[in-house]
């Protein structure tokens, strides 16, 4: 079947014989987007967090048919070196990453996040931010969030 | 020991026929200690004799045409920061700018990996004098150089940002390596001085950075090849099970089914992507051999103080005993662990043509070339392994030996094939933490003190039956030196002490998880050290420092116990009270003081200080990243974590039923305080795990009355 949608603000068609393909290796083996990473496929670790039409989603156990129409956002897609996200900018401040595998997966989730809600408190961050990095980098994660948020809403005063 | 180490340990080979012009590739870093030495080290420090010292520790700097110098680590970077200390170490002796550092990992092919793993925390420490010296050894070679092509005295030159200058003039690295095939070698220069550093001991951010925050494809599986298959193999859910046979009939025909590979021992399917492998996989039908029906009662019957092989770990005085009244005696326990590193374990694998490259995330390079090569009957020297950035490592990656598996699949199909675990296979084939059980015995004397302390713990393989340890070795020493970190009684002062440890092989693998034996039984030794200094009526701080000497690491761990407690307080204040413990792991020692209060039944810590010896900290912003890392890992570990056996499997097999710390149940604060109490660095990313488990548990003694033995700890 054929399924377009909208990734990275480019117009992507695929054809693709099983519609209830996860969209995560449609974005990571069809479309070379490896930003967004495999860790438990079945939804309870995080590292394959996207964006869908601005709501953060766990593409591992997402069928690939239901993004037909829809607009995407991968890590790879929500900033860049030059021009990085509130988000990234933080996270490059408070040198978060260890491993950073599971990175991608908490930034976009942190991103969601503060298009919702652009001051979080400590409880709301550890009530939506329930993704799982193993080596544990929470602690610079819940400062780089906080800062993520200071440095969104210099940007856009309106939220404030 | 590596201080004392000089020149005539090491020979520098020159290599000029990489066949790219302006490569300057230097040196081969040779040590060969006789392996008795070796042991002697080992038997000295605790330090695993895996990694590091003792083993061909190489290493090759190219310089680039664009005036770049490249490191090719022979350590991996799997989060713990080495790559960042490596180009730290390097720009500050070879005099460039950090950002002309880039750090690789070393693919086999270069001769240079480190023949063992990456692991033990190791990878800074023992690189810190041979790294250096070859950096510096290299900076006066160019000068050399220099001197001849600029035609003035070598002593009127001088270097920095990667060019060298003088007399007027002034040329690149680059421009003078260029084209110069013969060097001359110098005596090995002498390193500057710490203080005098530029790069090493700054909070340097990590060169890694970057593509770890835009989503670089950096990890192994994130590796491709054209033409790439993928595939799946079918795994157990029982432990101990074996395959007898497999029925694969309608996997043959299911979409996208390349090939069924069928070994003597296993069966598996290449599809042309993972979601078609995967659908093949489910359909088809193993037979498995289960010999028993496994039980935690039955791995707990069998794993148990006074069961399996004994050996004295450590011996002072006289034993005590156990009828005397006056002996107080506890047990702990702790649970099977998994890594639960978020990257499966997986491979990429191409082989054709008599030879295979393989693309992994792996902390045993080495290892997983002579398996490969040994399975497919390739000679070594025609199987590459190319490391990745590993995405966790903790011990997991220390036998990949699903390279195999996955080069097998390629040598079938000829294509390039990449496989890795599923999540329920990681959880169920993991290379376990093993449980372990300990019983603590202590006395007090007259003064208040202790006249007796004993630690009797056993525990499954850590170091015994892994690849990266010779079985010679274990065969010298008796004991598994895995298990036995953190083990010992560091209370020197006490007239009697003693550690007795007892190994049983499980009927699943355990193995390397990070700081090893550290966490469980510096939990059950500094757990039963306070019960011991409440029954005393002493302040436990006070209770631990007169019972520690000044030999040894004894002055250091004084120093960050002393340190720790100058913020402990003895009390309860606003239902919140505090909990100390202190460890040594691998020479370097770490206090921790938690505030713990418990709301509805649960243990919420509030904040850790982490007092921390690293020695020098070549990069302190990366050693305080660690200590965070490691506390609150070893808080999952002690508070949340657990695999249970249950009718012969071992549960659960995804996340969120296998409990770890999240974002809601890290301390809202972690200060680390760094001490530098000694002139190297030492290991970093796993003693500071240590004492966290034992710190919780002391603290809620101190709110409930209880003591917790068992972990993961719970409130009755």
């Amino acid at each position: 079947m054929k399924i377009s949608f909208t990734i990275n603000g480019e117009q992507q068609s695929i054809d693709i014989e099983d519609g209830n393909t996860p969209l995560l290796w449609v974005v990571r083996d069809m479309l070379d987007l490896k930003g967004t990473k495999f860790g438990c496929g079945k939804a309870a670790c995080g590292a394959c967090t996207l964006h869908i039409d601005g709501e953060a989603v766990r593409s591992c156990s997402y069928a690939v048919k239901f993004a037909e129409g829809k607009n995407l956002t991968t890590i790879e897609g929500l900033g860049t070196r030059e021009t990085p996200h509130p988000v990234q900018q933080a996270w490059m401040e408070h040198v978060v990453p260890q491993c950073g595998y599971c990175q991608p997966g908490f930034m976009m989730a942190t991103a969601a996040l503060l298009e919702k809600n652009p001051n979080p408190t400590d409880e709301d961050i550890d009530n939506n931010i329930i993704n799982v990095c193993r080596c544990a980098t929470y602690v610079r994660m819940r400062k780089a969030i906080h800062r993520a948020a200071e440095l969104t809403q210099s940007a856009n005063p309106v939220n404030q | 020991m590596t201080e004392k180490k000089k020149v005539s340990r090491r020979k520098f080979l020159i290599r000029g026929s990489l066949g790219t012009l302006g490569v300057l590739a230097v040196g081969t870093y040779v040590f060969r200690n006789p392996i008795r030495r070796m042991g002697l080290e080992m038997a000295e420090t605790l330090i695993p004799p895996y990694s590091g010292e003792g083993t061909d520790a190489n290493l090759w700097f190219e310089i680039t045409k664009d005036n770049q110098v490249v490191l090719q680590s022979p350590k991996v970077e799997m989060g713990q920061g080495t790559f960042t200390s490596l180009a730290q170490m390097v720009a500050d002796e070879l005099d460039v700018a950090l950002d002309q550092v880039q750090v690789i990992g070393a693919a086999t092919d270069t001769g240079i990996v480190d023949g063992m793993s990456t692991g033990g925390s190791l990878s800074v420490a023992s690189l810190w004098t041979p790294l250096r010296e070859m950096a510096a050894t290299v900076r006066e070679m160019i000068k050399a150089e220099a001197a001849k092509q600029m035609g003035v005295a070598v002593g009127t030159l001088s270097t920095s940002n990667g060019s060298v200058s003088g007399g007027g003039k002034s040329m690149t690295y680059a421009e003078v390596a260029e084209g110069v095939t013969e060097w001359k070698l110098p005596k090995t220069p002498e390193l500057r001085a710490v203080k005098d550093y530029k790069f090493i001991g700054q909070p340097i951010k990590r060169i890694d950075l970057a593509p770890k925050v835009f989503g670089d494809p950096i990890f192994g599986m994130d590796a491709e090849m054209p033409r790439m298959l993928h595939a799946c193999v079918i795994r157990p859910e029982h432990v101990g099970a074996t395959f007898k046979s497999a029925e694969t009939s309608s996997a043959e025909s299911m979409p996208g089914v390349v090939k069924i590979v069928q070994k003597e021992d296993w069966v598996g399917v290449v599809a042309e992507t993972y979601a078609q492998a995967l659908a093949a996989k489910m359909t088809i039908k193993v037979d498995w051999d289960v010999p028993k029906q496994w039980t935690e009662e039955g791995i707990r019957s069998i794993l148990q103080v006074g069961k399996g092989n004994k050996m004295i770990t450590q011996k002072q005085g006289g034993a005590l005993d156990e009828a005397d009244a006056e002996v107080v005696s506890m047990e702990f326990k702790s649970p099977i662990g998994a890594h639960a590193q978020i990257e499966p374990n997986g491979a990429l694998a191409l082989v054709k043509d008599g030879s295979a490259t393989i693309v992994l995330s792996t902390q045993v390079i080495g290892v997983t070339q002579k398996q490969v090569s040994e399975a497919l009957g390739l000679p070594l020297d025609k199987v590459n392994v190319i490391p990745t950035y590993l995405g966790g490592g903790f011990g997991r990656r220390l036998n990949t030996v699903h390279a195999v598996q996955a080069a097998q699949m390629s040598q079938a199909v000829g294509k390039p094939v990449k496989y890795f675990f599923t999540r329920k296979e990681e959880f169920q084939h993991d290379t376990f933490r093993p449980p372990t059980h300990h019983i603590m015995r202590g006395k007090l004397g007259a003064d208040g003190l202790l006249e007796g302390l004993e630690h009797h713990y056993a525990s499954g393989d850590v170091a015994i039956n892994s690849v990266i340890l010779p079985p010679m070795l274990t065969t010298i020493f008796g004991t598994d030196i895995g298990a036995m970190r953190g083990g010992n009684i560091q209370y020197d002062k006490v007239p009697s002490h003693r550690a007795v440890q007892w190994h049983t092989t499980l009927p699943f693998a355990t193995s390397w998880w990070r700081s090893l034996g550290l966490l469980a039984n510096t939990f059950a030794i500094e757990s039963f050290v306070d019960e011991m200094a409440i029954k005393a009526g002493k302040n436990p701080v006070e209770f631990r420092l007169q019972q520690v000497s000044d030999k040894g690491t004894g002055k250091r761990l004084k120093a960050v116990m002393q340190k720790a407690g100058e913020t402990y307080k003895d009390e309860t204040i606003n239902g919140r009270a505090m909990g100390f413990a202190a460890s040594v792991d691998a020479g370097a020692p770490c206090a921790h003081v938690v505030e713990v209060s418990i709301e509805d039944k649960e243990i919420i810590v509030h904040k850790v200080i982490c007092v921390f010896d690293c020695g020098i900290a070549v990069n302190p912003d990366q050693v305080k990243a660690q200590c965070e890392g490691a506390i609150v890992m070893g808080m999952s570990g002690a508070m949340h974590e657990q695999m249970t056996l249950k009718d012969g499997q071992l549960y659960p097999t995804i996340y969120g039923p296998y409990n770890m710390a999240l974002m809601r149940h890290a301390p809202k604060e972690v200060e680390v305080i760094l001490i530098q109490g000694d002139d190297k660095p030492y290991p970093v990313g796993e003693p500071p795990m240590g004492p966290i488990g034992a710190a919780i548990g002391n603290a809620v003694r101190r709110l409930t009355g209880e003591r917790l033995t068992d972990l993961p700890m719970r409130l009755a």
